[in-house]
């Protein structure tokens, strides 16, 4: 408080000094005559004037020099991508013309202001116009902004093209979302599948994935942005609220998210993250530790990552919204996009609101063969006749019936593929359940369901000399039937494979 | 001295006697409203130079809120981890104290909508009515011979919808909610859902409201302003006579009149859009949990809306203070402002092309990248009338016989600015560098000096050179000098490091920047902008004081003409009374810039062509 009070004191005190000596100098005036003082102060205001000159151009010049290996185009930041440097030469061309008249007209400006200073007994030049000067000046810009104006359009349109039909070049998608960025990567189709705002729910669809549409179902959604080095890379652009900018500074890209018109920028990284830690390296400005109160910490360059930023207003948070970028070899690349899991298939597929959980997808399908055949081999070398039972995990009935259950016949599918495989191959296909209702009922209905089973295999050309069909109601359980877990278990169908 | 003083005073006298209008004005006195009560002679004034005034105070009062609140978001900005505490007995619960460490945090959302306010009113309340409003008022009538605006009235009306707008926009500021904080763009959807921000709920309701009550001041102003400049000449007061003043704030009444009305639309279309369910600017947009059921629009249409106003707004602002400078700069120089016609062609060329080039700061919106070859191409081309100007300005100090005053360091510094603020325009309207500049300080600072400094700087040469004129007194020219060198290096200092954090690609509207390795190396530089931002503001302080103070108790102006300028508002008297001039009116018999010619250092508008002399531009 009373730091306060003695601040808001010297600030009223210097307004006082500074309005007295005001009022001081208008006496002097009077005194001295006031044609005299003004002359004074013509004198004095033009030598500021060339001070201020010459003070500035320094101070531009000396501060340009100490933040060189801080900016666009120079020291180690070049941009990284295919386009970038050409971006870079452009703003230092500009800056080059810019500069020339920057200096000139600032030392001409003050100069004329020092050297015309008002004086003694002087009239100035009555110089109205001077039409081939004018004419010069007004040539002179539009020469040079023609220049500027071609090379910045041949640049513009160059960058700013969409992928060319046939074009080899991957596809990612960025969402801008009040305060993040949701990043989506096609999948091994590389296709980026369909999306409809009124899908999305937080948590389970979040950017409103249309789950019909099969482009969607190998689609990721990693955390990271990263991408093979020397790859032309289209990235689709959406918002899902406000207006969010895709900004990476290092490559020079830059392009609006706009709620309901999705846009793009196409580049191509040429640096990888290592590269571009390499080249910062060299200058002592990144050999600084990052923590300036830790002189052990690491040096800047070596914790340098690419950033993703947003660059357009959109709300509390804008400041906020970072992702890594991480450039890597096509190796490593080829390594993480491994590791990256569908997003349906990790955090959709088999939950209630799965759109698709009565279907098979194809690479269900693939990997139940897998699965089965693998199986299959196993019991075939093993010598135990109980270790070549095979329990047919997804053939279902519908309850209480002994109809097969639709997506039951991808099962049975892959057992009409062995037995083709296998011509001398014998089997006993086998119903169970579990001990609720009628023993004799159970018996009955475990009868027909292996019926079933059988009914479809034969109706798939399989001899009926190679299978039996047999129930065995409650009497073989494989777990306890006291609790729903165990009964589950207990209710199967399963075949054993009788000769081989 | 004092007699040759009233010499030429009475051969003025003389001239407009016998060579001046007659038209009959001061026969009517019985009918005159402005010499009644002190309500009608200061309030509710018909009176073009008392709206002068009232357009000039209160822009400045505005100018004090728009820059003190740049100063609290630079604290934020250079020093975010101290302490704004000290800030709550003025921001209340906008300052944020963790109640373990006793800190206060300036709200993010806080932060936001002071940037914006500071935006919009820098903009539109003191740049454009405290600029073109004062001196449009003040100087057309004045220096066309005419003894007040075409409509009075209107005139009046004009200042009260400013005033209205004011008192809208003040109230604004202290809603629960906040004062709109989408930025002074208000691009949708965050402007138009009260879901994306808390600021564009009522906030924004009142910030459009305000700006609505705005543009039908600048539309009563700026009929007024045309009507007068081509009704209302003096006798002799040709197009190609009137001092370049007229010609800008001509132009500007103008752009001002055809671009500020689009605004409206696009206003009258996000309100729709906020309250009515309708989706100009709304497509597919998921907020708050539940997707809106706008489909359809597009806010890049709001966007088109608002720059086919807002770049004429920047011509709007930086016009009037070209106008100011050539005149402040002729006058100090004693000596011809350079190249009169190309000044005028070349305000007419900017005037053009200030509607084709609105969606250079659309190019990276969305909006088809073709499109942008059209725009970056008439968007350098502005670049050649603007370097015209400069170089003229330049050659008018080229042997000139510069009387060095606070006026007229202004106007030196106004030039400075405007070249090293233009040429940075160079890089930002070349669509290609522009994808790395675009929204980063670059541009903040690119904007700030060629169309925020610089029009102050204009403003101030015209305050400091006109302030006699408007109140019978000078401002001290000590305290002017040092305003002017405080916010020369001032502004430099602030402005200038900025480019260099666009360079290195920092984002301008961030609240802070540590979240980014990229953006967080440059805390010193932005401990010295925040530092040189409170001592400039110190300076604009003083200028405050110095304007106050001198209305009571500043020098007195002794003669009719104390500049010894040639333009015939310096042939009223002192304090002008109501209908300008006496008697009748003076006729205009030659150019505005007859300065050194013939060895004369100047020879009055109203002085008839001497034997044999020919009119030289």
């Amino acid at each position: 408080m009373s730091t306060g009070l003695i601040i808001i004191g010297c600030l009223i005190l210097i307004v006082i000094i500074v309005v007295q000596i005001g009022k001081v100098t208008d006496l002097a005036a009077k005194i001295r005559g006031e044609k005299e003082v003004q002359y004074e102060t013509n004198r004095r205001g033009g030598s500021f004037m060339l001070l201020f000159l010459a003070g500035f151009l320094v101070l531009i010049f000396w501060s340009a020099w100490h933040y060189k290996n801080w900016m666009l185009g120079y020291g180690p930041h070049h941009g990284a991508s295919a386009h970038g440097d050409e971006l870079d030469s452009m703003f230092n061309v500009t800056l080059f013309f810019t500069g020339i008249v920057f200096v000139v007209t600032h030392i001409a400006l003050f100069w004329f202001a020092y050297k015309y200073r008002g004086r003694k007994g002087v009239i100035a030049t009555f110089i109205p116009h001077d039409n081939k000067l004018e004419i010069i000046w007004t040539a002179l810009p539009a020469i040079v902004m023609c220049f500027l104006v071609i090379r910045g359009l041949v640049a513009w349109n160059a960058v700013m093209a969409d992928t060319a039909e046939g074009e080899e070049f991957m596809e990612i998608e960025a969402t801008g979302q009040q305060y993040q960025w949701l990043l989506r990567y096609p999948g091994p189709d590389g296709k980026l599948g369909a999306r409809n705002f009124r899908l999305i729910k937080p948590g389970e669809n979040p950017l409103g994935q249309d789950w019909m549409d099969d482009k969607n179902m190998d689609d990721q959604m990693p955390t990271d942005i990263v991408l093979p080095v020397n790859k032309k890379v289209r990235v689709r652009i959406t918002a899902m609220d406000v207006l969010h900018s895709f900004f990476l500074p290092h490559f020079r890209v830059k392009m609006d998210a706009v709620p309901g018109m999705p846009t793009y920028f196409v580049f191509t990284p040429t640096k990888t993250t290592e590269e571009y830690r390499q080249e910062l390296k060299k200058y002592p400005e990144y050999q600084q530790p990052t923590d300036p109160n830790d002189p052990a910490s690491e040096p800047l360059w070596k914790t340098f990552e690419y950033e993703l930023a947003c660059a357009e207003l959109c709300g509390k948070g804008h400041f906020s919204m970072r992702k890594l970028v991480r450039i890597v070899s096509e190796e490593e690349y080829g390594k993480w996009i491994k590791e990256q899991q569908p997003f349906y298939l990790s955090n959709v597929r088999g939950k209630d609101f799965d759109p698709r959980k009565d279907e098979l997808l194809d690479v269900e399908i693939r990997q139940r063969k897998q699965d089965f055949d693998s199986s299959v081999d196993k019991a075939l070398s093993a010598a135990k006749p109980e270790e070549k039972i095979i329990r047919l995990d997804h053939v279902y009935f519908e309850t209480g019936s002994a109809k097969l259950s639709d997506l039951s016949k991808y099962e049975l599918d892959n057992l009409v593929a062995v037995l083709n495989k296998y011509p001398k191959m014998t089997v006993e296909v086998a119903g169970h359940t579990d001990n609720v209702g009628d023993a004799a009922a159970n018996l009955s209905l475990s009868q027909t369901r292996a019926k079933s089973v059988y009914d479809y295999l034969t109706g798939k050309g399989i001899a009926g000399t190679r299978l039996t069909a047999r129930g065995y109601g409650q009497s073989k359980p494989v777990d306890t039937n006291d609790t729903e877990e165990g009964k589950a278990k207990n209710r199967r169908t399963e075949f054993q494979i009788l000769t081989q | 001295m004092a007699n040759a003083t009233t010499i030429v005073q009475d051969h003025e006298a003389k001239l407009i006697e016998e060579l001046g209008f007659e038209d009959h004005f001061h026969e009517h006195e019985h009918g005159d409203k402005f010499k009644s009560n002190f309500i009608t002679k200061y309030v509710f004034s018909q009176d073009h130079k008392i709206i002068a005034r009232q357009f000039l105070i209160t822009g400045m009062i505005w100018a004090l809120i728009g820059a003190g609140m740049s100063i609290i978001f630079r604290l934020q900005l250079g020093f975010p981890e101290e302490s704004l505490s000290w800030l709550r007995p003025l921001l209340g619960k906008w300052i944020e104290i963790n109640p373990d460490s006793g800190i206060g945090t300036l709200a993010p959302e806080f932060y936001y909508a002071l940037v914006t306010m500071h935006g919009t009113i820098i903009v539109f309340f003191v740049l454009t009515a405290g600029l073109s409003g004062t001196f449009s008022n003040l100087l057309i009538p004045l220096q066309l011979g005419a003894r007040d605006m075409a409509s009075p009235l209107l005139n009046m009306f004009s200042y009260w919808f400013f005033f209205l707008a004011s008192v809208v926009m003040f109230y604004s500021l202290f809603l629960s909610t906040g004062p709109f904080s989408g930025g002074w763009v208000a691009y949708p959807p965050l402007s138009a859902l009260p879901q994306a921000s808390d600021g564009s709920g009522t906030g924004m309701t009142l910030w459009i409201l305000s700006l609505v009550f705005f543009v039908m001041s600048v539309g009563l102003g700026g009929i007024n302003y045309i009507t007068t400049i081509l009704n209302l000449r003096t006798k002799g007061m040709s197009m190609w006579r009137m001092p370049l003043t007229i010609w800008a704030f001509f132009l500007t009444a103008i752009l001002a009149l055809l671009s500020f009305p689009v605004l409206v639309s696009g206003f009258l279309l996000l309100m729709f859009d906020r309250g009515m369910g309708t989706s100009f600017y709304l497509s597919e947009i998921f907020i708050g949990g539940q997707a809106l059921d706008h489909v359809g629009g597009s806010p890049i249409l709001y966007q088109h809306l608002f720059w086919f106003l807002g770049h004429p707004e920047v011509y709007i602002i930086i016009l009037p203070a070209m106008g100011l400078t050539s005149e402040v700069l002729a006058v100090h120089c004693r000596k011809p402002i350079f190249g009169y016609k190309a000044m005028v062609f070349s305000i007419l060329a900017i005037g053009f092309l200030s509607f084709i080039v609105w969606a250079h700061h659309m190019f990276m919106a969305g909006v088809n990248p073709f499109i942008s070859n059209f725009f970056v191409i008439f968007t350098l081309i502005i670049a050649v009338p603007s370097a015209v100007k400069v170089f003229n300005w330049i050659t008018t100090i080229y042997k000139s016989n510069l009387r060095y005053n606070a006026a007229s360091m202004f106007a030196v510094g106004f030039v400075s600015m405007f070249i090293s603020g233009g040429l940075t325009g160079i890089f930002l309207g070349n669509s290609a560098i522009d994808i790395q500049m675009h929204d980063t300080y670059f541009v903040v600072a690119h904007f700030h000096i060629v169309m925020g400094v610089a029009a102050f700087f204009g403003m101030f040469a015209g305050v400091y050179h006109w302030y006699p004129k408007m109140f019978g007194r000078y401002m001290n020219d000590t305290m002017g000098k040092l305003h002017f060198w405080g916010t020369l290096i001032g502004a430099y200092a602030i402005f200038w490091p900025m480019h260099y954090l666009g360079m290195a690609g920092v984002p301008r509207r961030y609240y802070r920047f540590d979240n980014f390795d990229t953006f967080s190396h440059f805390s010193e530089m932005n401990q010295f902008i925040t530092i040189a931002a409170i001592i400039t503001f110190g300076f604009q302080v003083l200028m405050f004081i110095n304007f106050f103070y001198s209305i009571w108790k500043g020098k007195k102006v002794t003669s009719k003409n104390p500049w010894g300028a040639t333009t015939i508002e310096w042939t009223t008297p002192i304090v002008p009374g109501h209908g300008n001039w006496p008697g009748k009116i003076p006729s205009v018999q030659r150019w505005a810039y007859d300065y050194g010619k013939n060895g004369e250092e100047f020879i009055s508008q109203i002085e008839p062509m001497r034997e044999g002399e020919t009119e030289e531009h």
